[in-house]
Formats: C-alpha cells, sequence, structure tokens
C-alpha cells in the first residue's frame, strides 16, 4: 500500500512537470520555434520547422488542448525533437550518450557522501565534547554553503591546473584500451568533479546523522544496552546508528534535488560530458528542446532514485508498509 | 506586520518560564554569523563610498595581479576587481534576503494551512508541496530563466516559487503538533477567532522554526543566484558576485592563471553563506536543548 501510494505520487509528479513543459513554450514572450529557427541561423530546412513545432507542442491551427494531447502523444513515442547544438542528432541520442555519465558521477559521490558523512555523523554524536567532535559540524555546515561550481574552480585551479595531478576535462582519455585500463582513466577523469560534490554535500548527511543520533543515544534502549555492558561498537552499530539513520533516508530526496543541481554545475566546470554540460550548452544557445528535454529526463530519473529508496526504506522499516 | 516582527526576532524561541539570560548573545558561532552577517550588510549600504574605481570602467591595464592600486588586480577587460566585489554585494545581497524571505512566506502560509486547516486543504497542499519537493530545483529555475528572460526581481520570485517546500514541510508538521496542545484548544475553545489562534498562539511558537527556515532559503537563494549568473542567465552586465564568475570563467581566467579574479567572489559567496549557517547551526543549538548539552564520553 505503502508503495502503491508513493507510486502514484510519483506519477503526478512526472506528470506535473510534463505538463509545465508543455506550457513553458506558451508562456514565453515570442515564438520559441521563430528564436530555434533564428539561433540556426538557417542549417534546418522547412522540414525541422514542422518538427520544432510538433516538439513544442505550438501549432496556431489548433486548439490548446488538441496541442496538449500531439505533444504527449509524441512524448510517449520518445520524440523529444530536434537540437540544433548537436545537429542533426537528435534531442533522445544527445541524452542517451550523456546521461550514463551523470548517472555514473552521482551515484559514486552520492554513496561515498553517505556513508561518509554518516560515519562522520556517528563519531561526532557519539564523541559529542571533544575538541574533533564539536568542530566537525561547524566544518561541513559552513562547507555545504559553498557554491559547488566555485569549489570545482579552486579544485581545478589547484589540482588540475597548478599541480597537473588531474585532469581538468574530459571523462576518459582518448587514446585508452582494455578493460582495466578503461576503468582506469574513467575513475582518475571523475575523481575531482566526484570529490567536489562529496565535499559540498556530505554536510548534510552529517549533521542530520549527529543531531538524530544525539536524540537516539538518550532513548531508553540505549542506556539499558549501556548499562548492561555491551560494547561500545555494538550499542553504536546495532542500538544507536540503525534508528537514527532512517529519518535521514526521508530525507533524500531533497538531498538529492541538492546534489542533481550541484552536479551540474560541477559538470561544467569540469567540461564533463554528462547531462549538465549538455544542458549548458542548450542554455547558452537558446536550444529549447534540449533544455525542456533534459528537464524532463532529470526529473524522471529523480522520480525513479526516490522510488527506489522508497522501497529500500519500506524493506528497512516495515511499518510503513503495514498501514 | 505583526508577522514580520516574528520573523526578524531571532531571540523568540518557544515561550520558556524562566530565561535567565538570552542565549544568543552567549554563543560564539551565533555572534560571528551576525557579525559577519552585519559587515556584509554594511558593506552592501556603504559600497559607494568604499569602491575604488567605477566597478564596469574598462580603463585599467588588463589581468595585473593584486597590487596598491588594485588590492585585488585587474579583470581581463581591465576592470578593478576590488571595486566590481563591493558593488556586486548589494544584488547577492538583495536577492538572497527578498527571495528568502518570499520563500519563507509562502512556507508560513502553506505549512499553517496545511497544519491548521487539516482536511482535504491539508491534503492538497501537501501533495502539493511534496510535488516542488521533489522536483530538483535548480534544473527547473534553469529552464524557467531561460525561457522567461527574466530580470533581478523575476528571479527572485523563481527562486522563491521553486524553494518554499522544505520550510512548508517543517513548519506544517510544527503546526500539527500545535494545533493538538492544551492551550491552544483552549484559546479556540474561549472563542478566539482563527486568526488571533494562529498569530497569537500557534506562530509566536514556531518562531525559531520560521527564522531556520528563513535562513535555509537566504543560503539556496545565494547559491541559486550565483548558479544562474554564473550560467549568464541572470543579467549578465549587472555586477553581483555571480555575474563575476561568468565573466571570469568566459574570459578563461582560471587557464591564464588570473586566480584574484575568481577567487574572491567564490569566498565573498562562501562567506556570506557561512555566515548564514553558523547562525542556522546555533539556533538548533539553542533551541534544541539535546543538541546544547555536552557529555565527553
Amino acid at each position: 500500500m505503502f508503495l502503491v501510494k508513493r507510486a502514484s505520487f510519483y506519477l503526478l509528479t512526472f506528470w506535473a512537470a510534463i505538463t509545465l513543459n508543455f506550457f513553458l513554450p506558451h508562456l514565453m514572450p515570442g515564438s520559441a520555434v521563430g528564436a530555434v529557427m533564428a539561433r540556426a541561423h538557417g542549417e534546418m530546412g522547412p522540414g525541422a520547422l514542422h518538427a520544432l513545432e510538433l516538439a513544442f507542442g505550438v501549432n496556431v491551427h489548433q486548439t490548446l488542448l488538441q496541442q496538449y494531447g500531439i505533444y504527449l502523444s509524441h512524448l510517449a513515442h520518445g520524440n523529444l525533437g530536434i537540437s540544433f547544438t548537436y545537429f542533426p542528432e537528435p534531442v533522445s541520442q544527445v541524452i542517451a550518450s550523456t546521461l550514463p555519465w551523470t548517472l555514473f558521477l552521482i551515484g559514486l559521490a552520492t554513496i561515498i557522501s553517505f556513508v561518509v558523512g554518516n560515519l562522520l555523523g556517528i563519531y561526532a554524536a557519539w564523541r559529542r565534547g571533544r575538541p574533533l567532535a564539536s568542530v566537525l559540524p561547524i566544518a561541513f555546515t559552513v562547507m555545504a554553503a559553498m557554491p559547488y561550481f566555485w569549489v570545482a574552480l579552486i579544485f581545478l585551479y589547484v589540482f588540475g591546473f597548478l599541480t597537473g595531478w588531474f585532469p581538468i576535462t574530459h571523462s576518459i582519455g582518448t587514446e585508452v584500451t582494455g578493460i582495466f585500463h578503461r576503468f582506469g582513466s574513467i575513475m582518475y577523469h571523475a575523481t575531482l568533479p566526484a570529490l567536489t560534490i562529496v565535499i559540498t554535500s556530505m554536510g548534510g548527511w552529517m549533521v542530520g546523522m549527529r543531531n538524530n543520533l544525539v536524540s537516539v543515544l538518550s532513548e531508553d534502549y540505549v542506556i539499558l544496552a549501556e548499562m548492561k555492558g555491551l560494547p561500545e561498537r555494538e550499542i553504536v552499530a546495532n542500538y544507536a546508528a540503525r534508528n537514527a539513520l532512517l529519518p535521514a533516508i526521508t530525507g533524500f530526496a531533497m538531498s538529492l534535488g541538492f546534489v542533481v543541481g550541484g552536479a551540474l554545475l560541477t559538470e561544467i566546470v569540469f567540461s564533463y560530458p554528462g547531462i549538465g554540460y549538455a544542458l549548458y550548452q542548450a542554455v547558452t544557445n537558446q536550444d529549447y528542446p534540449l533544455m525542456q528535454a533534459i528537464f524532463l529526463i532529470i526529473v524522471t530519473a529523480v522520480l525513479i532514485a526516490n522510488f527506489l529508496v522508497d522501497l529500500l526504506y519500506s524493506r528497512l522499516d516495515p511499518r510503513v508498509s503495514n498501514d | 506586520m505583526q508577522e514580520a516582527s516574528v520573523v526578524h526576532d531571532p531571540t523568540s524561541s518557544p515561550v520558556k518560564t524562566s530565561k535567565p539570560r538570552n542565549p544568543l548573545w552567549h554563543n560564539t558561532k551565533a555572534l560571528i554569523g551576525l557579525g559577519m552577517i552585519a559587515l556584509f550588510i554594511l558593506v552592501a549600504i556603504i559600497g559607494p563610498w568604499i569602491e575604488r574605481y567605477a566597478p564596469n570602467a574598462e580603463i585599467f591595464i588588463p589581468g595585473q595581479g593584486p597590487s596598491s592600486a588594485h588590492w585585488l588586480g585587474t579583470t581581463a577587460l581591465g576592470q578593478d576587481v576590488w571595486s566590481q566585489l563591493v558593488v556586486g554585494t548589494r544584488v547577492s545581497l538583495l536577492v538572497s534576503f527578498l527571495a528568502g524571505i518570499v520563500a519563507t512566506f509562502i512556507a508560513v502560509l502553506v505549512g499553517i494551512a496545511s497544519g491548521y486547516a487539516g482536511g482535504w486543504i491539508d491534503n492538497i497542499l501537501s501533495i502539493l508541496t511534496n510535488i516542488f519537493l521533489v522536483i530538483p530545483s535548480l534544473p527547473l529555475v534553469i529552464i524557467l530563466s531561460a525561457y522567461l528572460h527574466l530580470g533581478n526581481w523575476g528571479i527572485i520570485f523563481v527562486i522563491a516559487i521553486t524553494s518554499w517546500a522544505w520550510g512548508a514541510r517543517s513548519l506544517r508538521s510544527q503546526a500539527l503538533t500545535l494545533v493538538q496542545r492544551d492551550y491552544v484548544v483552549h484559546a479556540k475553545l474561549a472563542g478566539q477567532a482563527w486568526w488571533q489562534v494562529i498569530f497569537g498562539e500557534i506562530l509566536p511558537n514556531m518562531a525559531s522554526l520560521v527564522v531556520s527556515g528563513l535562513l535555509f532559503a537566504m543560503i539556496n537563494a545565494l547559491l541559486t543566484e550565483a548558479g544562474l549568473d554564473f550560467l549568464g542567465l541572470g543579467n549578465i552586465n549587472a555586477v553581483s558576485w555571480g555575474t563575476m564568475l561568468y565573466w571570469a570563467q568566459n574570459s578563461e581566467a582560471l587557464i591564464n592563471g588570473m586566480w584574484w579574479w575568481f577567487v574572491p567572489p567564490g569566498v565573498a559567496i562562501a562567506a556570506f553563506g557561512a555566515a548564514l549557517s553558523l547562525l542556522n547551526f546555533s539556533l538548533d543549538e539553542i533551541t534544541n536543548p539535546r543538541l546544547r548539552q555536552r557529555k565527553v564520553r
């Protein structure tokens, strides 16, 4: 029941996003199609004009409702229109080639930041009063307030440009062969972008874990466990941290939104060929079809990720599925 | 008006019987945060008197490092970086404050309406809140501002519209527990009107949550605006910390080793954001006694 509820909520959100996407070209001052055609400087033929009208769901000869219906059916067929930034590649192709990089980068960074952030949060709560435990939360709260893209710029400048330790662009070397070599090159290129996201997003997990754990530590069952003389490690791992982790997981939705936003900007700074970089190209070229498609794919990916977390949550906390 | 005064008064935390001293003034983190915020506001106000040159005048030798004539060097276009930094404080602070206040206002409105009214109003508002929570805000802001060609006011509005949901959710759950408290029930039974109950009983008791939401919304607005400007989606001819970074990036300041151009605006954003989060952090400690007590293990 819990999962059905969540799934229908995500479907509703998805519908809201595609409807917003449909209305955006209508809200724009001037004509979106005209703007795109003007930007393309005659590189696109008259067929493209029609294709664009279809993709935007804009056609002067139809009612709004008809336009909406046609827009939806095109979307259902995966027809997202033509991007002129990457012309003649269709938008769906651009997304197919950039999305995996972003998923990889965000996935890697999120896992690292979740694990390390929560571990540090456990430390900060358990050893409260020690100098390091007091400084950690403050340091990371402050770091969370730094602009992602600026942290990326600094990393790029210091570790890429000044010292030359890490590559300053791309996601993989040009002439790498062999599976291990490729993997190494990919990880090497992902280090700085991932580090940027980890550093700036870890604080949220850490402070959340610390504050939850501080509350949980004063619960009776933790005190009982201490009085029983259980080893510290066992109390923290099996009694306290497990219960403190649950609220953190429900906060995942919001945190993911921030990470996605930050990752988009980070990719731009590192010229990392993910969806954020494509979005940047779209924005600087006023490539509206590409922009819309990227927005839609980001929303879809975030909704799916949230649903997966809900699946996990219903396993971790069976109480939610019972009511 | 009453509401605005509550929002700006971080000390009116949940009503307690005896309060020997104001905890805000005895918290080092809060003091540092407040001091830094005050300093930034001061710079924003007296900016025109301490900028040394016209911020956009391209009249100096381009790409000079810091010197006594140009404290933070010059840009590749021959502008004085220090003057730009000082003038940029205004736009960045204005957007942060206004967008933060508007977002918090919406959050208070939605959160209290939801928690106080309950029933179908609560259901609809909660769904709306959750939709805005789950849609990543930065991509939404990016496509909205790319389509609508927004000025500063438009950007403030769009940031507020996309960032109220977090505050609304926490205020709603607080309001839900408050409406069941005895004193609220008594106030209702005593025949007080709904607005008397809300402004007299409920709102004062979630003041700390409102302020915390405001600080959070301000940080978010600061970072979002900087990100938009950095992408060139703001007004690129106006001087703000974000547009400074945009021009630095577009002129390849990094590859040319002109660190004095792209480091200061980021430090300014980070410092103002840090001041806001320090204040938020200490507010958390003051209002949540469990976080305050120290125990060395």
